[in-house]
């Protein structure tokens, strides 16, 4: 249902904003340019550093990107309306995403996501008031073997129970990988304050 | 099954330290890259067809044959390795970059040499951030090393590995679609021909092979194409991951020869072990959805690239077995997969982008217990629609939107109907015109009525 993803609600972009991409990011996204024959094609891991640096792409962000790479801000729009993974609205600092795919779902999956719904105080596709959290589904995350999953950020979590959750989300580091990272499709925050929002 | 079978993708799992290139290499790892540096492209394609490797991300396409369509005066190819992995309850190719990431790099240098490949980008869907940050660790170990980079171990053969990461789209796992999103825009797959070998990526020559057909090449290089064919069926050769998920005593993804009995891979002490809590079987999604469903008295069903289609399903497509016991709603797997197939369509084809919604509303209106009997019907008729004629469509979606779920609605008829025949009397009506009276008459077939 991609093309039902485009969002006409969006305010217009005021004609004095200031700036949102700094050099650093800029400079960040021209870097990719040259791993491809097209500067267009950069257009991904551009979208996925603003997103992972501003926290969404919003339609100002979009045209900075257009810019950036050379490119019309339609064909930036386009791509951003494609796909789930990017969002033109603020979400929380955490993303939680529920396995809504068939093996979670026979698992115990939906009564996973009730508990998250239950213990956030907020309904799907929702962020809670602090911001700290917002509760997504997806389909198949691809962990089956430990279903029902949910993935918070960039971490797993398996064999969940609605039990658990409490635990999940009293744990600080509970959307931290335990694997040697790779910052290449990170955000760029030159006055990076501890506990940035990551990827999620 | 008598002998366990020793593995041959899976040989480095669970070893310490599995990822490092060192452990790899004091495994023996990438001596089949030396091996093929000397015997040249020409005569790795000629191992690997007769190997008769036939492709593992679900279309089992024979990867010789495949390579065998570039055009001979090409300057630039690309190879694009499908790690989307998006075809639900399906995790080998996780699986394979998680415990053995060199293994993956060797593949594709191989693949690389015989195709001529300048740069190879892996598509690896976004939700895979450990394997992301594990494979992009070993892509670093291996530049170090002079694997990867120009003139690899001193040869004059050169590749670029580029990782370019998806952002949330079944249809980019399509060929086309990922060559689509590679290149920055919408994963929107391309009417063929021309196919990706004459004008693919940046419409250069282009070869797309997924994560476990490459992991094949190291191993039918170092031991040769004769002891591949040796395991498995004749036409079906080799190893293949078998992920078994579900209501089963012990989930996970086992490596075996392909030909396995469904039956086998659910029930055996080396496999899933059975069923939890003493259920029994009521039916099985043997290859992921797109395949279609087998019912409990279909598991001597054999998993290999043929024996599917007389069961009705389209292939062996990503054996990924979901297994579900007998107090499983088939409603409810109905639900999940049509929304599932409306939710990843991507829209360019009517048949498609209609179909699947129109799939959606009527499970949801069985699931509700507001099921009409003409319903069954009708879900028939949408699936004959959508894609039970090759070429209808742009990519194989509709096709596979299709077969899920006309296996489904035919398989499990009876208990539908009788689902429906539970049901309060007039709920159906009620139900669908208080959501949407004109929808409600139009699907029904019948003249609107005046309202009175």
């Amino acid at each position: 249902m991609a093309w039902k993803t485009i969002d006409r609600t969006q305010s217009a972009i005021p004609p004095d904003a200031a700036p949102l991409l700094s050099d650093a990011v800029k400079q960040k996204i021209r870097s990719f340019v040259e791993r491809y024959e097209t500067a267009r094609a950069a257009m991904l891991p551009a979208l996925h550093v603003v997103q992972d640096t501003l926290g969404h792409l919003s339609p100002q962000a979009q045209k900075e990107i257009a810019e950036v790479l050379g490119l019309h801000p339609s064909e930036v729009f386009d791509a951003v309306g494609f796909y789930s993974h990017f969002w033109t609205k603020p979400r929380g600092r955490k993303v939680i995403v529920v396995c809504r795919s068939l093996s979670c779902s026979l698992l115990g999956g939906e009564q996973v996501l009730e508990a998250f719904k239950e213990h956030l105080g907020i309904d799907e596709h929702q962020t809670t008031a602090d911001g700290e959290y917002s509760l997504m589904t997806e389909e198949c995350l691809g962990q089956c073997e430990d279903a029902p999953c949910v993935l918070i950020g960039e971490k797993k979590h398996c064999h969940v129970r609605p039990e658990d959750v409490p635990r999940i989300l009293a744990d600080p580091n509970n959307d931290k990988v335990d694997v040697a990272r790779s910052d290449l499709y990170d955000g760029v925050t030159p006055d990076a304050q501890p506990g940035g929002a990551r990827e999620g | 099954m008598g002998e366990p079978f020793e593995p041959v993708l899976l040989r480095n799992a669970g070893v310490a330290d599995s990822r490092s290139i060192h452990t790899y290499r004091a495994r023996g790892g990438y001596k089949a890259l030396r091996k093929a540096l000397e015997m040249g492209p020409e005569a790795i394609i000629a191992e690997v067809r007769e190997a008769n490797l036939r492709g593992r991300g679900g279309a089992g396409f024979p990867a010789g044959v495949k390579w065998g369509f570039l055009p001979p005066d090409r300057k630039v190819t690309y190879l694009c390795v499908n790690a989307d992995e998006a075809e639900p309850c399906t995790f080998n190719n996780r699986v394979l970059i998680e415990q053995d990431p060199h293994q993956l790099i060797e593949g594709m240098l191989i693949a690389g040499l015989a195709t001529r490949t300048t740069t190879a980008y892996v598509y690896l869907r976004v939700e895979y951030h450990e394997p992301f940050h594990i494979l992009q660790k070993a892509v670093d170990e291996a530049y170090a090393a002079g694997l990867l980079g120009r003139n690899i171990l001193g040869s004059d053969f050169s590749m670029e590995c580029i990782i370019h990461r998806g952002a949330g789209a079944y249809v980019c796992g399509e060929e086309t679609g990922l060559i689509e999103s590679i290149e920055g825009k919408r994963g929107w797959p391309r009417i063929k021909p021309p196919f990706p070998a004459i004008s693919g990526l940046f419409g250069k020559p282009t070869v797309v092979n997924n994560v476990e057909t490459l992991c094949c090449l190291p191993h039918i290089i170092e031991r040769g194409a004769e002891w591949f064919g040796s395991i498995g069926t004749p036409g079906s050769a080799g190893p293949k991951l078998y992920c078994v998920s579900g209501h089963v005593k012990r989930p996970g993804c086992y490596e075996a020869p392909l030909g396995l009995a469904v039956r086998e891979l659910i029930e055996d002490e080396q496999f899933a072990q059975g069923m939890r809590d003493g259920r029994r079987i009521k039916a099985v999604n043997p290859g992921g959805f797109s395949v279609g469903w087998l019912t409990a008295d279909e598991l001597d069903m054999k998993m290999d690239f043929d024996d599917p289609r007389d069961y009705g399903l389209l292939g062996l497509g990503t054996a990924a077995i979901v297994v579900m016991d007998d107090q499983t709603d088939m409603r409810e797997v109905l639900l999940n997969v049509t929304r599932f197939f409306a939710h990843e369509s991507c829209g360019q084809c009517t048949q498609c982008r209609e179909g699947t919604e129109w799939m959606y509303k009527v499970a949801s209106r069985l699931a509700a217990g507001a099921g009409r009997s003409e319903d069954l019907d009708l879900l028939a008729e949408i699936t004959q629609t959508m894609g039970m004629m090759p070429g209808l469509s742009i990519c194989g979606l509709s096709d596979g939107a299709a077969y899920a779920v006309r296996s489904i609605a035919t398989k499990f008829r009876a208990e539908f109907k009788e689902h429906i025949r539970r049901q309060t009397p007039g709920r159906a009506e009620q139900v669908m015109r208080q959501t949407n009276p004109a929808l409600y008459d139009r699907a029904m077939g019948r003249q609107t009525q005046s309202a009175g």
